[in-house]
């Protein structure tokens, strides 16, 4: 980060109390009740894998395949973002807000073309996650190893 | 009773991203990396099994139950492959998912183009 | 000497604008502007293949507009100055190639349009050219697409965030005899205060346009009375208060005509956050409503204070401080 001098720093206090701050207990209400209804078909879903012969633990494949289709689509069709705008994390931290980062830019960048711009662009967000979820359990998992060995 | 808990607490873990988000100058793409790292640490030291033993479906959706689906799939297969299972554990568990959200984002990008604003 | 003070410009034979042509987004459209605009699109992609090109197209059309509002032949517009958000600002260089006018491409971001102006003033004053066009534009769809996030992330945009305006801007700048002119110009230097938050560009910028107001008042030695309206571009409602305040500070209160683009062109229900920003929303304002209530008599002596940010995605990537500009243009009914 840069060194601010004086000044600077004396306007930023000066223009922090000017900022609104974003609604955060209506934030947070919204964030829970979406949040929490997407859960909720997530578990329709999983009951429903469940009463048709599979292991809770099978059923989450399935469910998060199901999950994935259901973030794209709506994407796809324009409403994931107008979700997103009232539920904020309630609708980015499930897995069809994953499903979003991928679809909006992925669909964003068609006219770049199909390698540069769809392909590409695809992973913008997924990417870094992608990145980071695997890194983080596989040193998991080699610590695991070694603590077993 | 399942739906009920899944929706306290895949809400809560929503809720959770939501303070971080509006309190910090972290973008979403920050919150969704923070989240599955912090699902697969959780998980390593065996904490996040208990909570998608309470809260089902409202632990594995949210992106934290991603990193837990990975680390899960990793000791799986150290446990049965030894080291190898090291570097295949977590992408054969969290296939399927990965796989349709390549293939269905490829899908809606073909067939949808974004809004006009 | 044409110069005053240290950054001032007084013309000798004020340029007028003999023309404008404005065009903008439907958002814009239900603003509160919505009768001063020559063509308010249904659809922002305006028939085009992608939004770059709807970009192009409306800053192309709105240069033939402001041409023909201006009753001067095309072949006698001896230059065309214009920029835009883009990188390598090409909508106007794309809109250049359409047109065919001899092409001065410049960026100031938001402040762009003032920039053209008194740029466009100085070619005109100073004898080389009679008639110019100074142009600029400005989309929603293709300024969040490279400065944010693609536009169906489902996001939150944060409170101190701005809506850029889809629109486009142009002005026949002309040494015809004709009220309104433009009579001053300051053109300002780069402050930076410290701000690095890209969802916040009204405080980063606010101290720039102080710093360029402050700069006028003392080299013209007006003063606040001498306007009946003075307009920054688009600090929006949080950089409003601060550079009200902080002019007020330095012992000048204009709050009873101090206007902000960004503040006025939606309405507060439009859910823009704090207000308006992008080339056009400076542009637009200027081009068609204080032009048309200048030629009314409403106005008669109007500072336009256009502020521009000047960071990219890569310097805010890399955690710079935001750079910001603000060029100031006196337009008076003489």
């Amino acid at each position: 980060m840069p060194v601010l001098t004086k000044e600077q720093q004396d306007y930023k206090r000066f223009a922090k109390n000017k900022k609104p701050k974003p609604p955060l207990l209506k934030n947070m209400i919204m964030a829970f009740i979406v949040g929490g209804i997407i859960c909720t078909i997530g578990q329709i879903i999983l009951n429903f894998f469940v009463s048709r012969g599979l292991t809770p633990g099978q059923a989450g494949g399935p469910t998060a395949i199901i999950m994935v289709f259901l973030g794209s689509f709506l994407t796809g069709i324009g409403v994931y973002d107008k979700i997103g705008k009232y539920a904020g994390a309630g609708s980015i931290v499930p897995i069809t807000g994953f499903a979003n980062s991928i679809v909006s830019p992925a669909m964003e960048f068609k006219r770049e073309g199909f390698v540069f711009g769809v392909a590409a662009k695809m992973f913008v967000v997924a990417g870094p996650v992608l990145v980071y979820g695997i890194s983080s359990a596989t040193l998991i998992g080699l610590i695991y190893y070694l603590l077993n060995m | 009773m399942d739906y009920v808990m899944a929706f306290i607490v895949g809400g809560l873990i929503c809720l959770v991203g939501q303070i971080l988000m509006d309190t910090t100058k972290l973008f979403p793409a920050h919150i969704l990396v923070l989240f599955v790292t912090l699902g697969a640490v959780l998980s390593g030291l065996g904490l996040y099994q208990p909570l998608v033993d309470i809260g089902k479906a409202g632990a594995t959706i949210p992106i934290t139950g991603f990193g837990h689906n990975l680390v899960t799939g990793v000791i799986q297969d150290v446990d049965q492959y030894g080291l190898l299972g090291v570097f295949t554990g977590a992408l054969r568990s969290a296939a399927g998912g990965i796989t349709a959200a390549i293939v269905f984002g490829f899908l809606m990008a073909l067939l949808f183009n974004p809004k006009s604003k | 000497m044409k110069k005053l003070g240290s950054q001032t410009i007084k013309f000798e034979n004020p340029p007028s604008i003999i023309g404008t042509g404005t065009i903008v987004g439907p958002k814009e459209g239900q603003g509160r502007f919505k009768e001063y605009y020559d063509l308010i699109l249904k659809d922002s992609i305006y028939q085009e293949k992608s939004w770059e090109k709807a970009e192009t197209k409306i800053l192309k059309e709105a240069v033939e507009m402001a041409i023909k509002n201006s009753k001067v032949p095309t072949d006698k517009i001896e230059y065309l100055i214009a920029g835009d958000l883009l990188n390598q600002i090409v909508s106007a260089g794309f809109a250049a190639r359409e047109l065919g006018l001899p092409f001065l491409g410049i960026y100031g971001a938001c402040s762009t349009i003032a920039q053209g102006a008194l740029l466009g003033s100085m070619i005109v004053d100073g004898g080389f050219a009679e008639n110019l066009v100074a142009a600029v534009s400005s989309h929603f769809c293709t300024a969040e697409r490279q400065f944010r996030f693609p536009l169906e992330l489902g996001n939150q945009r944060k409170p101190t965030s701005q809506w850029t305006v889809t629109g486009a801007g142009a002005m026949v700048i002309s040494s015809q005899i004709q009220n309104p002119r433009i009579t001053f110009a300051t053109v300002g230097k780069v402050i930076d205060m410290g701000e690095a938050d890209p969802n916040d560009m009204g405080t980063a910028m606010a101290p720039a346009a102080v710093d360029t107001i402050l700069r006028h008042f003392q080299d013209t030695g007006k003063t606040p009375d001498d306007y009946d309206l003075i307009l920054t571009g688009d600090l929006g409602s949080i950089g409003k208060d601060i550079a009200e305040e902080l002019l007020k500070q330095k012992g000048y209160d204009i709050s009873n005509k101090y206007s902000d683009c960004g503040v006025l062109i939606f309405y507060p229900e439009q859910d823009v956050h704090a207000g308006a920003s992008g080339c056009a929303c400076a542009a637009v304002v200027t081009c068609g409503y204080i032009y048309k209530e200048m030629l009314n008599g409403k106005y008669n002596r109007v500072l336009l204070v256009a502020t521009g940010a000047l960071m990219s995605t890569t310097s805010t990537q890399q955690g710079e401080t935001i750079p910001c500009i603000a060029h100031a243009i006196s337009i008076e009914n003489l």
